[in-house]
């Protein structure tokens, strides 16, 4: 005859195996619905909804090497950082749609904008962003200057800006522009009109 | 006048006249300044010396700072520095070191000067494989400092040709200065790792160039050529080669002076008295090299290697207009934003130019500094990032002068700022140049046609603003 605390050791010791298959059926499709939202290729859908405003996006065009301000309609949060968030959210769909006027790598998008202090922003690129860019001068000065002046423009207040990626300091965004210090919205105003015109 | 008057003029003549001697004589016995000459892969520069007691020192971090990363701090009369991940401590007044865990004796007391810490010149030597990790090869009398195997070598022959010529064929690409006298032509190699051929006096069987000799004192070599009529030098394969030898008025009239060359001549350098030896009018920035790439332009087009050959082809064009030269990256080397500055601040340049090419848009991009707002109260230091503010002026007359050049040339040009650096550490004028295709045909960026039509264009702007620039320094 087998003895009674023998069954019950075994019944515990399966019925802890059959929750652990559980818990670890479960891991596994969390992991798997994280990898499948890391794979996608564009930004997050606008999470807002409801009457729109009008923006002002200064759109980079490589054909002409120029900058140029567009208006655009679009749903916008009530927050002021959501707001700055939602704005370059737009600016990226330009450049991620195709044909694109200035095309960004594959994943490229903001991953927060903080508005940390009076005055201050701070723009937190993805390292697909980063990663994928085109090196060169005036092709990665298009870029910030376009993420800065468009910043600036919709939000008001704001004086100086940050760029890093993945939440960290980068020395370039892809070779050239320098990400090390802090952008003044004033000079890049005047970058932003140096760039209007075509050579 | 009045004998009181006359006389009342005399005390004021008299200080004058004094105080004038005492400046001759204290100018005639200024003593030359010590230098030691530190050659490596990642840069070539010199150093002062000073002497303690009658022995030669040299400040360590200095010694150190343009191979790495390196910082010191002093405490009391301890010395710490700490050089990449190699860690050192040293006393003042003692000979002997920590480094690593190990001790190391000195030849001399290590000194303390200010928070400066100054070693013996004998122990580098000794002192610095265990900093870097490899060989150096210290020649104390010359005070030449060479780090693992960068000697740059030369041959010399005098071909058999009418004029004769002599031919030096150097391993890398030179750039001496150059100075005529009745007889002699001599070259002064301040930055570069030259070392003597098996000999140091050479003899040629020429009767026009008898012999050559080599020396080497304070951190420089000087190559003396001698020759029966004026000597003058050209330089060809991208510096590589020096050719000497008489000029044509020269032979057919063996008394005519030797200074002059003819201005239409592009590629004869001043035969006349040298320029300071450590002034460059330019300094050119071939951006990338080493490890870092630059832009992939097609695929098998690097940045790095475009800037390269631009930037030794816009030496040539600079120098044959008189504009001495210095090519910051003359290889492929890696070389950090803060050295190229560094070196460039060190050169003391009347301009900076930073090359860059590009796949995108066409023609030529002129570029300024974006430079931040300098923080104030800094006394008499000046901040990094903002070491180009007082030049900002002159580096957009100067971006002017490049862009109507080119524009005269039919390129595409545009002048913008930019934030790119190390435009804004640089204390001189300072452009960038981003060299874009001049057609959908991204190769042609390599093409030595498009290339030299942008490097002739560069020099004539450069030579259209001369005097401001200099006057700028």
């Amino acid at each position: 005859m087998i003895p009674r605390h023998f069954l019950i050791a075994v019944a515990v010791m399966l019925a802890v195996a059959l929750g652990a298959s559980l818990y670890i059926r479960g891991m596994r499709g969390r992991a798997h619905n994280l990898a499948a939202a890391a794979g996608s290729s564009g930004p997050v859908s606008p999470p807002v909804s409801g009457p729109t405003e009008q923006v002002t996006l200064y759109v980079a065009y490589d054909d002409a090497g120029v900058l140029r301000p567009q208006t655009a309609r679009i749903p916008l949060p009530a927050g002021r950082q959501e707001r700055a968030q939602q704005v370059l959210r737009s600016l990226l769909n330009i450049y991620l749609d195709k044909p694109s006027p200035h095309p960004l790598g594959a994943g490229s998008d903001v991953r927060d904008t903080y508005l940390v202090d009076p005055g201050l922003a701070v723009i937190d690129l993805n390292a697909a962003f980063a990663d994928g860019h085109r090196s060169g001068v005036l092709v990665e000065e298009l870029t910030v200057a376009s993420l800065v002046q468009t910043l600036s423009a919709n939000i008001p207040g704001i004086t100086r800006i940050k760029i890093l990626v993945d939440g960290k300091e980068r020395d370039t965004l892809a070779g050239h522009a320098d990400l090390s210090g802090f952008f003044q919205a004033s000079a890049m105003s005047q970058i932003a009109a140096q760039l209007a015109t075509a050579p | 006048m009045p004998s009181t008057e006359k006389f009342a003029a005399w005390p004021p003549l008299a200080s004058a006249a004094v105080c004038l001697l005492a400046s001759t004589f204290l100018l005639l016995g200024a003593p030359v300044e010590k230098l030691i000459s530190i050659y490596s892969n990642v840069a070539n520069y010199s150093l002062p010396v000073l002497t303690r007691g009658g022995t030669d020192y040299v400040g360590l971090l200095e010694t150190l700072e343009p191979l790495g990363a390196v910082n010191a701090r002093a405490s009391g009369s301890h010395w710490k520095i700490r050089y990449n991940n190699v860690e050192a401590e040293f006393v003042s007044g003692k000979a002997r070191a920590r480094i690593q865990g190990g001790d190391l004796d000195l030849p001399a007391d290590f000194l303390l000067e200010k928070g400066r810490g100054l070693v013996p010149l004998a122990s580098l030597n000794t002192l610095l494989p265990r900093f870097l990790g490899g060989p150096v090869t210290l020649r104390e009398s010359a005070r030449r400092l060479f780090i693992g195997d960068v000697a740059v070598h030369f041959t010399a022959q005098v071909s058999q040709t009418n004029p004769p010529r002599l031919v030096m064929h150097f391993t890398s690409p030179v750039n001496p200065t150059i100075a005529t006298e009745s007889g002699k032509l001599r070259m002064l190699f301040t930055h570069e790792p030259l070392v003597a051929p098996g000999s140091q006096t050479l003899t040629f069987d020429s009767k026009t160039i008898p012999s050559a000799s080599y020396q080497e004192n304070n951190g420089a070599v000087e190559v003396v050529v001698n020759g029966t009529v004026p000597l003058m030098a050209s330089f060809a394969d991208d510096g590589r080669t020096i050719n000497i030898g008489p000029p044509p008025s020269a032979l057919a009239t063996p008394s005519a002076p030797a200074n002059n060359p003819p201005a239409s001549s592009p590629v004869l350098l001043g035969t006349t008295s040298a320029p300071p030896a450590s002034r460059y009018f330019a300094v050119v920035d071939a951006s990338h090299g080493g490890d870092e790439r630059g832009a992939a332009l097609s695929d098998q087009l690097a940045e790095k290697d475009v800037t390269l050959a631009f930037a030794r082809r816009l030496r040539q064009e600079l120098e044959a207009r008189g504009l001495t030269t210095l090519v910051l990256r003359d290889g492929d080397l890696t070389l950090s934003p803060d050295q190229r500055a560094g070196i460039t601040n060190s050169a003391h340049p009347a301009i900076y130019l930073c090359l860059h090419a590009a796949s995108q848009g066409r023609g030529v991009r002129l570029f300024t500094a974006l430079v931040p707002p300098a923080p104030e109260n800094l006394g008499p230091f000046i901040a990094w990032d903002a070491a180009q503010a007082e030049f900002q002026a002159i580096s957009r007359a100067a971006q002017a002068s490049l862009a109507a050049e080119l524009q005269s040339r039919q390129v595409t040009v545009r002048s913008l700022s930019a934030p790119l650096r190390p435009l804004n550490n640089v204390m001189a004028a300072a452009v960038a140049v981003e060299l874009g295709p001049p057609s959908d045909d991204i190769s042609e960026l390599n093409s030595a046609a498009y290339q030299q039509l942008v490097a002739s264009a560069i020099a004539a702007g450069l030579g259209n603003v001369r005097d401001k620039l200099e006057a700028g320094r």
